[in-house]
C-alpha cells in the first residue's frame, strides 16, 4: 500500500523526509552509529585539548614501548605518544572521509542522474566524458597537482573527490535509467509532470539507496586512498599523520610492534563499522517502499 | 545490440584520442627530468640522451611523432628499461597481471554474490549482520594489510602455502588472487545485498510471489537479474581498476606484473611507459565498462525490449 | 523458506571448495632448498636491471649481475680490496708511478672461446669513454693521460689517450699523474671488458640499448654467463665452461631476482626463497642480531649520510649558521634509535680508515656551542630566522631522519624546520638547480681511496650542488694532491682539505652507512668488504644437516 502512495503526485515532498527520521528512530544499531560518529566528530573538534601530548613530541631514548600508564596506547617508534598521534590523524582521515566523498557525491549524484534521465546522446556523450576521466593516470594527474599547487590538504580532498565522483555516476545513471522505465514515473510523465519535479520526487528519492550505500563504501575508500597517497609522499606531510599513514606504518613493524597496528587499526575500523549502521539504517528509513514485513 | 556495440565501439576512437592526447602532455607537463640521475652528468652526455629520445624537438612534433608510431601500434622505447620496447615490457607484465585480476574477480563475484544474496534474503537478522561485517572488515582491510597478514598466517606460521612468486612454485597464485580479491568481494556483496533488497520489494516480485511461485524460481530468476543491475555496474570499471590497483598485491608477493610497471613508470617520469601503460588501461577500461553496459541491458528487460526496437 | 536453505548451502559450499584448493597445494621444495640441491645461489637483487651494459649502468643491482658476469683486468681480494690478479696475471708500475704494464693470461677467454687479448681492453674502453655511449661514470676515466681532454671534445683522436697495446697479451697504461688507487679503479664495471665481436654484430658499439645483452647474444668473460633474462622475474646466470679458472669455481648458476620491497624480501628469505637478500628492514635488524646474528650481515660500507646545505641563500650563506646546524645534530641518538642498522656516526665526510686515511674533526655534538655560534652570526635564539626547510627524496628512512633534525634544530636552536619531501626525479632536478635549502643526500665511493669523496666539493662539481667553492681546497685537492710523491703526503694534503670542508661546512655528515643483508647459512665462501662487493666464484653451498629432512 505504501507503494500507491509514493506514486500520488499530491504527496508532499517532506513527509518522506519526516518518516524517513521516524523509522531511523526506530533502527538501534543506526542509532549506535551516529552516536560513534557524532562522538568522533566532537572528539576531533576537541582534539587539541584532549590529546595528553602535543603530537609531534619525539622522545627518541624511549623509542617504540607498549601501552603504560603514561602513554595508554604505546609510543611509537619515534617515542611520540600513539594514542595523541591517533586522535590528530583522525581529525586528518575523517575531514578527508567526509569532505572529498561529499565532494564525489554532489557531483556524481547530479551528474549520473541527468545523464539517466535524459537518454541517447546527451547520456551517451555524458557517459563517455566520464570513460575518458577514468582512463586517465589518476597518479600523473595527482602528482602534477601537488606539485604545481602546493602539497595542501584541501587539494588533496578535491583531488580525491573528483576522481571518486565517477563510480558514483556511473551506478546513479544506471539506476537512473531502470527507473524512468518504471510504470509510476511512467504514469507521472503521462500525468504531465514537469521534467524537474519528476527528478525531484520520484527520481532522487528512489535512488537514495544504492547512492547511501556507495556512499558508505566511499568514505573508507577515501580513507585508505589518502593513506596511499601519503605513502607515496603526495598527502600528509610529517609529523602530520592520518590513520592511513598509521596503519601504513605500523603494517611494516606488525610482528615487532604490534600496538602501532592494532590501534589505528582499531580507530579506523569502528568508524568505518558506525558509519556502515548509520549508511544501512539510512537507507532502509529512506527506502519510500519500505515496508514493516 | 550490435549496433548499440558497433556505437559503442565507434565512440572509443575519440575517447582514446582525448586519453592519449591528455596524457602525453600531462605527463610532460610534470615536473621531473626522466633523464635526471644522482650521478652528475657531463652536459655532452645529457645531450646525446636527450636527442636519443627525441626531447630536443617541439613538444608538438614530438606528439606527432608519437602519434604516428602509436598507429603502428608502436608504443616506442623506454626510458628506463635501455633497449626495451614499451610494447616488450607490457608483453612482460601483462599475462601476470590479467590471470591475477581474472582470478581475484572470480573470487570477488563468487564470496561477494553469495554473501549479499544470503544477507539480504533475511534483512537485518544475524543471516545479515555476519556476512556484512565481515564484508565491511574486507572493505577496510586495505592490501597493504591484508596481504602481509596473510603472508604471515598461512606463509610463515603456518606454512601451508607460498608467499611469493607467479606460477613458480605450486599454489602460489592462491593468495595474491585472495588479497586483490577480498576488498572487491566485500563490494560486490554489498552492492548485491543492496541491489536485492531494492528488487526483492518491487511490485512485479510481489506479484510473482502473489502468483505462488516458488520462492527460489523468484531469487534466481526475477530477483538475482535485477538485484545485480548495481553489481554488474561496479564490475566493469572495477576489473580495470583492479588491473592498475593490483600494484600492492604485485609488491607484497613479487609478482613480475603491469602495476608495477605502471607506477615505477610514472615514479620514473618514464614518459613512453607511463603513456603505453595508460593507453592499454584506457583500452581496457573502455571495453569493460561496455560488457558491462552490454550485460545491463541483457539483465534489464525493459532495456533490452528498447534496445532491440530499436535496432529493428 | 526452502530458498534460504539452498542459500545456506550455496555459501559453505563455495567455503569449502576454497578450503579445498587450499589444502590441495603444499608448498613444495623451496628456492633455497632446491638451489642447494642444484648448486643454485638464489640471489636477492633489489630491483630490475636498468640494463647489463657496464658501461652504461650506474646502479648497484646491475652491478652485482655484471661482477658475475665479467673479470675485470685487475681484481680485488675479497675481504681487504687490495688488487689481485684478474685477466692481468701481474703487472709493472714504473718508478714515477704513472705507467702500468699488465701482462695478461693466456688462458683467458670469452664465454665463445675466443681469447681475451690486452687489444680487447684498448677497445672496450675507446668504446667506454666514446661520446655516444653516454656513459656517466666518465669521471672515471680522468687519470688516463689526455683522457680528460678526450671525453670533452677537445682531441678527437684516441690514439692519443695514454693507452697502447704492446703486444697480444700486453698493455700499456699512461697516467697523468701517479694515482695510487688506480689499480683500485681497474675493477670498477667502467673498467670490464666488453666483446667487440658480440657488440658490432648488433649495431654501432656505440648504440645504447643494442641487443647484445640479451640472453643468446651476450658473451662475457668472467665467471658466469647470461642464460635468461625473464624481465621483472629473474635473470639466470650459468657458469661459464671457457672461464680460465672455471674449476675453481663452486656454483653452477644464479638467479638475480628483483626485490623491490624490502618487507617482502625479508619474509623471502624467512620462507627460504633467497639465499641472500639486497637489504633488511630497519625494525628487523634487532630481531636477527639477537636471535639469528650468523644469517645478519652487517659491516661498515664506503658511503656517507648527509645534509647538503644551500650556501647561496641566507641565512645558510653564513659559515657559522652552517655550523650550529651541524653542533645541533645528535648522530649518536640518530644511528641508535632510528637507523639501527650498524650506521656508525658520521663527523667528516671520509668514512673513517678509508685505505688508512683518517680525517679530524671539529663538528661534534656540542648544543652549546652551537646556540653561541648562531647568536655571533645575529640570530640569538634563533630569531631572526623565519624557517628553515628541509629537503628528501621521499623514502620512509629519510623522513625518519628528517623528523628527528627537525625536533633537534627545533629544541636545540629554536628554527623552525619545514620538511619537503619529493619524488625522485623533481628532488634531483630540485638539487640540480638548487632549488633547496637543505637538501638530504648520500655519496657511495665508487673505490677505495678518499678521493671518491674529497674531489665532488671542487668548484662547479657537478655533485656539489651547495654553491660552495674555496680556491685552497680546489689547490690541495686537484693539484697538490695528484702530485703526492707519497701516500702520507697524499694524505695529509687530503686531510688539509677536508679541514676546509669541515669548517666551512656546505654539507652535515650524519652516518656512515652499513651493509645490511641476510645470509642463508648454506652460503659459504662470502665474505664482507667496505665495497659491499659479493665475489661470487668463491662462494658455495653447503646445506646444513637438518634433522627435519630425514624422511
Amino acid at each position: 500500500m505504501s507503494t500507491t502512495t509514493s506514486t500520488l503526485p499530491a504527496e508532499k515532498g517532506t513527509s518522506l523526509w519526516q518518516d524517513a527520521w521516524v523509522r531511523l528512530g526506530k533502527n538501534r544499531l543506526a542509532l549506535f552509529g551516529l552516536g560513534v560518529l557524532s562522538l568522533l566528530v566532537v572528539v576531533s573538534l576537541l582534539t587539541p585539548w584532549l590529546a595528553p601530548y602535543p603530537y609531534d613530541l619525539q622522545n627518541l631514548e624511549l623509542g617504540a614501548t607498549p601501552p603504560s600508564w603514561d602513554h595508554w596506547l604505546g609510543t611509537d617508534t619515534f617515542g611520540r605518544d600513539l594514542l595523541t598521534r591517533i586522535l590528530y590523524g583522525g581529525r586528518v582521515s575523517l575531514a578527508v572521509g567526509f569532505v572529498a566523498t561529499g565532494v564525489a557525491l554532489l557531483i556524481g549524484v547530479l551528474y549520473g542522474a541527468i545523464a539517466g534521465y535524459a537518454g541517447g546522446r546527451i547520456d551517451a556523450a555524458m557517459m563517455r566524458f566520464v570513460d575518458i576521466l577514468y582512463a586517465l593516470p589518476f597518479m600523473i594527474f595527482i602528482i602534477l597537482l601537488m606539485v604545481i599547487f602546493g602539497k595542501n590538504i584541501l587539494l588533496l580532498f578535491l583531488a580525491i573527490g573528483a576522481v571518486e565522483w565517477l563510480t558514483m555516476a556511473r551506478i546513479v545513471r544506471g539506476q537512473v535509467q531502470n527507473l524512468r522505465h518504471q510504470e509510476f514515473v511512467e504514469a507521472a510523465t503521462a500525468i504531465g509532470l514537469s521534467r524537474w519535479a519528476i527528478l525531484h520526487r520520484h527520481i532522487i528519492p528512489n535512488t537514495l539507496g544504492p547512492v547511501i550505500v556507495y556512499t558508505t563504501l566511499t568514505i573508507p575508500n577515501v580513507m585508505l586512498l589518502e593513506a596511499f597517497l601519503s605513502f607515496l609522499g603526495l598527502g600528509i606531510q610529517p609529523p602530520e599523520s592520518s590513520w592511513g599513514l598509521l596503519i601504513n606504518y605500523g603494517v611494516e613493524t606488525m610482528e615487532e610492534y604490534p600496538w602501532l597496528l592494532i590501534f589505528p587499526g582499531l580507530a579506523l575500523s569502528i568508524t568505518l563499522f558506525a558509519l556502515n549502521f548509520l549508511g544501512d539504517g539510512l537507507r532502509d528509513a529512506l527506502d519510500p517502499k519500505a515496508s514493516k514485513d | 545490440m550490435l549496433r548499440f556495440t558497433l556505437i559503442r565501439l565507434l565512440q572509443a576512437i575519440p575517447v582514446l584520442f582525448a586519453v592519449v592526447t591528455l596524457t602525453f602532455f600531462l605527463v610532460r607537463a610534470a615536473p621531473g627530468d626522466p633523464l635526471a640521475s644522482d650521478k652528475a652528468m657531463p652536459p655532452e652526455v645529457y645531450a646525446e640522451l636527450t636527442a636519443l629520445y627525441g626531447l630536443d624537438k617541439p613538444v608538438w612534433q614530438q606528439y606527432v611523432s608519437y602519434l604516428g608510431n602509436l598507429l603502428q601500434g608502436e608504443f616506442g622505447p623506454s626510458f628506463k628499461y635501455v633497449g626495451r620496447t614499451v610494447n616488450e615490457l607490457i608483453a612482460a607484465g601483462l599475462p601476470a597481471t590479467a590471470e591475477l585480476g581474472i582470478y581475484a574477480m572470480l573470487v570477488a563475484v563468487l564470496i561477494g554474490v553469495s554473501a549479499g544474496v544470503f544477507a539480504a534474503l533475511r534483512p537485518n537478522s544475524a543471516q545479515d549482520y555476519v556476512p556484512m561485517s565481515v564484508a565491511m572488515m574486507g572493505i577496510c582491510m586495505p592490501s597493504f594489510l591484508l596481504g602481509p597478514l596473510l603472508v604471515l598466517v598461512f606463509g610463515l606460521w603456518l606454512d601451508w602455502l607460498p608467499i611469493s612468486g607467479w606460477g613458480v612454485i605450486p599454489g602460489d597464485k592462491i593468495l595474491p588472487a585472495i588479497t586483490l580479491g577480498a576488498a572487491y568481494a566485500a563490494y560486490v556483496a554489498r552492492l548485491s545485498r543492496g541491489g536485492m533488497l531494492e528488487v526483492m520489494s518491487q511490485d512485479y516480485i510481489r506479484t510473482a510471489r502473489a502468483k505462488g511461485l516458488p520462492e527460489w524460481r523468484i531469487v534466481f530468476k526475477h530477483g538475482l537479474r535485477g538485484g545485480l543491475i548495481p553489481v554488474v555496474a561496479f564490475l566493469g570499471p572495477a576489473f580495470a581498476g583492479l588491473l592498475s590497483g593490483s600494484f600492492v598485491v604485485e609488491t607484497v608477493f613479487q609478482i613480475p606484473g603491469m602495476g608495477r610497471l605502471y607506477v615505477q613508470g610514472a615514479f620514473n617520469r618514464d614518459y613512453t611507459l607511463i603513456m603505453g601503460t595508460t593507453v592499454l588501461f584506457a583500452t581496457l577500461i573502455i571495453v569493460f565498462n561496455l560488457l558491462s553496459d552490454i550485460l545491463s541491458v541483457w539483465l534489464n528487460p525493459k532495456l533490452r525490449q528498447q534496445y532491440q526496437g530499436s535496432s529493428q | 523458506m526452502n530458498l534460504s536453505l539452498s542459500a545456506q548451502r550455496l555459501v559453505p559450499a563455495v567455503a569449502v571448495a576454497l578450503l579445498v584448493l587450499l589444502t590441495a597445494c603444499s608448498a613444495g621444495e623451496t628456492n633455497v632448498e632446491r638451489g642447494n640441491r642444484e648448486g643454485i645461489l638464489y640471489w636477492g637483487n633489489g630491483t630490475e636491471p636498468q640494463e647489463l651494459d657496464p658501461h652504461i649502468t650506474t646502479g648497484v643491482p646491475e652491478s652485482y649481475i655484471q661482477e658475475a658476469l665479467f673479470e675485470p683486468l685487475v681484481n680485488s681480494h675479497p675481504e681487504t680490496l687490495e688488487p689481485a690478479p684478474g685477466v692481468a696475471q701481474r703487472w709493472q708500475v714504473s718508478d714515477d708511478g704513472t705507467t702500468y704494464t699488465f701482462y695478461l693470461n693466456p688462458k683467458a677467454r670469452w664465454s665463445d672461446g675466443e681469447p681475451v687479448t690486452a687489444e680487447d681492453f684498448r677497445w672496450s674502453l675507446w668504446r667506454a669513454m666514446h661520446p655516444k655511449l653516454g656513459n656517466q661514470y666518465s669521471y672515471m676515466y680522468y687519470p688516463i693521460k689526455n683522457a680528460t681532454p678526450y671525453l670533452r671534445g677537445d682531441i678527437s683522436n684516441f690514439d692519443e689517450v695514454g693507452i697502447r697495446v704492446i703486444d697480444s697479451h700486453t698493455l700499456q697504461i699512461q697516467l697523468e699523474n701517479p694515482t695510487p688507487y688506480f689499480l683500485g679503479l681497474l675493477s670498477h664495471h667502467s673498467y670490464y671488458p666488453v666483446p667487440r665481436n658480440a657488440i658490432e654484430a648488433h649495431g654501432d658499439p656505440w648504440k645504447r640499448g643494442s641487443h647484445w645483452t640479451r640472453p643468446g647474444n651476450m658473451v662475457s668473460n668472467g665467471a658466469f654467463q647470461l642464460s635468461e633474462w625473464k624481465l621483472f622475474n629473474y635473470i639466470a646466470v650459468d657458469k661459464n665452461p671457457h672461464y680460465h679458472k672455471a674449476d675453481e669455481v663452486a656454483l653452477n648458476g644464479i638467479r638475480f631476482l628483483p626485490t623491490e620491497n624490502v618487507t617482502t624480501e625479508e619474509r623471502m628469505f624467512r620462507a627460504n626463497q633467497l639465499h641472500y637478500t639486497y637489504e633488511l628492514p630497519a625494525d628487523k635488524t634487532e630481531f636477527y642480531r639477537t636471535n639469528a646474528p650468523q644469517q645478519l650481515r652487517n659491516q661498515p660500507y664506503l658511503g656517507t649520510y648527509f645534509y647538503r646545505l644551500n650556501t647561496r641563500i641566507k641565512p645558510l650563506n653564513d659559515p657559522k649558521v652552517r655550523r650550529a646546524l651541524a653542533l645541533a645534530i645528535d648522530r649518536q641518538k640518530i644511528v641508535e634509535r632510528i637507523t639501527k642498522q650498524g650506521q656508525l656516526p658520521a663527523y667528516t665526510i671520509t668514512p673513517p680508515n678509508t685505505a688508512g686515511y683518517s680525517a679530524e674533526s671539529s663538528l661534534i655534538y656540542d648544543p652549546e656551542r652551537a646556540r653561541e655560534l648562531l647568536a655571533e652570526a645575529g640570530y640569538p635564539n634563533g630569531e631572526g630566522i623565519d624557517s628553515l626547510e628541509v629537503l628528501y627524496n621521499t623514502k620512509e628512512t629519510h623522513r625518519k631522519i628528517a623528523v628527528a633534525v627537525q625536533q633537534m634544530w627545533k629544541k636545540e636552536l629554536n628554527i623552525n624546520i619545514i620538511l619537503r619531501n619529493e619524488d625522485w626525479k623533481v628532488y634531483l632536478d630540485s638539487e640540480k638547480r638548487g632549488k633547496f635549502q637543505i637538501s638530504r643526500a648520500s655519496w657511495i665511493g665508487d673505490y677505495l681511496d678518499p678521493n671518491t669523496f674529497l674531489d665532488m666539493w671542487i668548484k662547479d662539481g657537478g655533485n656539489n650542488r651547495t654553491g660552495w667553492h674555496n680556491p685552497e681546497y680546489d689547490r690541495l685537492v686537484l693539484e697538490q694532491a695528484p702530485q703526492a710523491t707519497s701516500r702520507e703526503e697524499r694524505h695529509n694534503l687530503l686531510m688539509k682539505a677536508e679541514k676546509i670542508l669541515l669548517d666551512e661546512v656546505p654539507a652535515i655528515p650524519i652516518y656512515t652507512y652499513a651493509t645490511r643483508h641476510l645470509v642463508d647459512p648454506s652460503l659459504k665462501g662470502f665474505s664482507s668488504n667496505l665495497l659491499d662487493r659479493p665475489f661470487f666464484s668463491h662462494f658455495y653451498l653447503e646445506p646444513e644437516p637438518n634433522p627435519d629432512s630425514e624422511q
